[in-house]
C-alpha cells in the first residue's frame, strides 16, 4: 500500500500526461520559441548594440522564463480552481487526506514540468545554436529555482482571487502579458532602457531575467534579484494562502 | 454513552443573518436509513454538511458514532463515507484511478476490485470519469463512499438527474449497502425513493423539522394510509362518510370523492353501500402514498 501523498502525486502526473496542451504549451513551446529565433540569421551575429553578445544568448533565458510562466500562469490556474469548482477540492474534505495534498501535488508538478522545460531549452540551446551553459552553474540554479517558485506562487494567488475557472484563466492571461513583457519576450530586458530595466528589475520574472542573465555570464547573481523573487514569493504565497477558498 | 450512529441535537445554521437550518434534532441509529426529505432550499443540504463535517453548526450538537465532526476529523472521516451533492472528479481520471486514488486515502480501504464488481464497474474500469453516464458516475460515487469501510454513509440527492432505470439500479445499490449493515443517511426530494428505502423520514421544511416517523406513520398521520375514490353523485350522505371508522378527510374534487382512511375505513365503505343498497362508480381503493403526507406537511408556498 503506497501513501496517500506518493498515489495523489502519481495519480496527477498522469493527467498532467493526458492534457497535451500543457504539454505542449509548458514543455515544448519555449524550446520551439529559441528554435525559431535561432533560425534567423542575423539573430546569430555577435552584435555591438549587446556587447558583443548575440540575441540568440539573451534569448536562452528568456524562454527559459516563457516555460515558468506558461506553467505558474497558463498551466496550474485552471487547474486549481477547476478542482475547487467541480467539488473535488471539497470531495477530498471528506476523507481522512486533506485536499491541500492535492493542490501540493499540482504545484510540485507545474514545477518539475517548467524545470525540465528550462533544461531542454538551455540543452537545445546549447546543442543547436552554441549558446554557452551557464558560466555560474550554482547561482544560474538557485535563480532559477527561485524564478520558478514566484511564478507558481503568482499563478496560486491568481486562483486564491479567483472564484471561477473562467475568472481564473482570465486574470491568468491578464498578468501573462505584463508577466512576457518584464521576462524579455518582446525586447530582452538586457536592451531596454536603463529606466524601464530598473523598473522591470522590481517584478518577479524582471528580477529572474537579470538573475539568470548574470549567472549564465558567469557572475553571481545579485543579492538584490534574488532578494526580489524571494520576497515576491514570500508576499504571493502569503496572498494565496490568505485568500484562498476551499469551495 | 450514546449507541446512535449519528446525533443531531439543536442544531442552527444561519448565512449573512439568514436561518437556513433553526433547530433540528434526530438521531440514526446502528444500521438504519435514516431520509431527510423536503423541498429545495429547506436545509437538508446544509444539515448534512454539518454531520460531514464541511461546515461548523453555529448552534448545537452533532456526532457521528460519537465523534465530532467539526473537531474530530480524523476519526469522523474514518467511520464516515460521503457521497456529495453537485461534485464531480477530475475529467480525465479512469474508474480505476479513482477507485485505488481513494483507497489510498483510507488505512484499511475495501477492495476497490470487490467493490466494483458490486456497484457493476467492472466494464467501465478505464473509461474516464467525463465519459461516463450519469448513473455510472452516481455508482462510482456510492463506491467512492464506501470504500473506506465506513459504517455510516451520507449519500445526497443520489438520484437527481438519473432516469428512471437508473435510479432504480441505483435504489438496489442502496439496499445491498444497508443489508451489510452500513448505516444510510439519505437526502432527497423524491418521495418515491424515500418511501421505498428509508426506514423513518424527518420531513424538513424551512430549516426545522416538519414531522419524523416511518414513511407510513407520515402517512397515516396526514391523509390515511387507504384512498377511497368514486365518481361523485353516489347517494350518500358525506357526513357519513367522515363518521366510517379510521376515515380522516373526504373532499369532492374534479368530479370525484375521496375518502382518505384505514383498512377498517375501507371495510366499513362496502358495508355502507350495501346497506343503503347503492352502486359507487368507478370505484377504486389504493394506498396512500407519500406526496400526500408530504404536501400536507411542507408549507403552501412550496407547491
Amino acid at each position: 500500500m503506497s501513501t496517500p501523498t506518493a498515489t495523489v502525486l502519481k495519480t496527477e502526473a498522469r493527467l498532467f500526461g493526458r492534457e497535451p496542451g500543457s504539454l505542449f504549451w509548458v514543455m515544448l513551446s519555449p524550446t520551439l520559441l529559441l528554435v525559431v529565433l535561432g533560425l534567423i540569421p542575423s539573430f546569430r551575429e555577435a552584435s555591438e548594440d549587446l556587447g558583443g553578445r548575440r540575441v540568440i544568448d539573451l534569448y536562452v533565458p528568456v524562454a527559459v522564463l516563457f516555460a515558468l510562466i506558461m506553467s505558474g500562469l497558463q498551466a496550474m490556474p485552471p487547474v486549481l480552481s477547476g478542482y475547487r469548482e467541480r467539488g473535488i477540492l471539497r470531495r477530498m474534505s471528506t476523507t481522512p487526506v486533506r485536499p491541500g495534498t492535492l493542490l501540493t501535488a499540482q504545484l510540485a508538478l507545474h514545477a518539475a514540468a517548467a524545470l525540465v522545460s528550462a533544461l531542454l531549452v538551455v540543452a537545445v540551446g546549447r546543442l543547436a545554436f552554441g549558446v554557452a551553459l551557464p558560466g555560474n552553474p550554482a547561482g544560474y540554479l538557485i535563480a532559477l529555482l527561485l524564478a520558478v517558485a514566484s511564478g507558481l506562487a503568482l499563478g496560486a494567488t491568481v486562483c486564491a482571487v479567483s472564484r471561477t475557472q473562467k475568472i481564473a484563466t482570465a486574470v491568468g492571461s491578464a498578468v501573462f502579458f505584463p508577466a512576457m513583457f518584464t521576462a524579455g519576450v518582446w525586447v530582452p530586458v538586457q536592451a531596454m532602457p536603463d529606466t524601464l530595466q530598473r523598473i522591470v528589475g522590481l517584478t518577479p520574472f524582471g528580477a529572474a531575467s537579470e538573475a539568470l542573465d548574470t549567472a549564465a555570464s558567469g557572475g553571481w547573481p545579485g543579492w538584490a534579484a534574488l532578494g526580489v523573487m524571494a520576497l515576491w514569493t514570500g508576499v504571493l504565497t502569503g496572498a494565496s494562502v490568505r485568500w484562498f477558498r476551499w469551495q | 454513552m450514546t449507541t446512535a450512529a449519528i446525533e443531531v441535537r439543536g442544531l442552527h445554521k444561519s448565512y449573512a443573518g439568514r436561518k437556513v437550518v433553526d433547530g433540528v434534532s434526530f438521531e440514526v441509529g446502528e444500521g438504519e436509513v435514516f431520509g431527510i426529505l423536503g423541498p429545495n432550499g429547506a436545509g437538508k443540504t446544509t444539515a448534512v454538511e454539518c454531520v460531514e463535517g464541511l461546515r461548523t453548526p453555529d448552534e448545537g450538537l452533532v456526532r457521528v458514532c460519537g465523534y465530532d465532526p467539526a473537531v474530530r476529523r480524523a476519526e469522523v472521516t474514518r467511520v464516515l463515507g460521503v457521497q456529495l451533492q453537485e461534485s464531480e472528479l477530475q475529467a480525465k481520471l479512469t474508474v480505476r484511478e479513482a477507485l485505488d486514488l481513494y483507497a489510498s486515502f483510507h488505512e484499511r480501504p475495501a477492495d476497490p476490485h470487490a467493490l466494483a464488481e458490486r456497484l457493476g464497474l467492472l466494464p467501465h474500469l478505464k473509461v474516464r470519469f467525463a465519459k461516463l453516464s450519469g448513473g455510472q458516475k452516481q455508482r462510482l460515487f456510492i463506491a467512492l463512499a464506501l470504500i473506506g469501510d465506513p459504517r455510516v454513509v451520507v449519500l445526497d440527492e443520489l438520484t437527481t438527474g438519473l432516469d428512471p432505470r437508473a435510479r432504480r439500479e441505483v435504489w438496489s445499490l442502496v439496499e445491498a449497502v444497508r443489508d451489510s449493515g452500513v448505516t444510510v443517511l439519505l437526502v432527497t426530494h423524491f418521495m418515491e425513493e424515500a418511501q421505498r428505502l428509508c426506514d423513518r423520514i424527518a420531513v424538513l421544511d424551512r430549516g426545522r423539522i416538519a414531522a419524523l416517523d416511518t414513511p407510513e406513520g407520515l402517512i397515516r398521520s396526514s391523509g390515511g394510509a387507504k384512498e377511497i375514490s368514486f365518481a361523485a353523485g353516489v347517494p350518500v350522505d358525506p357526513a357519513e362518510l367522515r363518521a366510517l371508522p379510521g376515515a380522516v378527510s373526504v373532499t369532492t374534487a374534479d368530479g370525484r370523492t375521496v375518502v382518505g382512511g384505514t383498512d377498517e375505513t375501507v371495510t366499513a365503505f362496502v358495508s355502507l353501500l350495501a346497506r343503503h343498497g347503492v352502486t359507487a362508480h368507478q370505484l377504486r381503493v389504493t394506498d396512500a402514498t407519500l406526496d400526500d403526507a408530504y404536501l400536507d406537511l411542507t408549507g403552501d408556498d412550496h407547491r
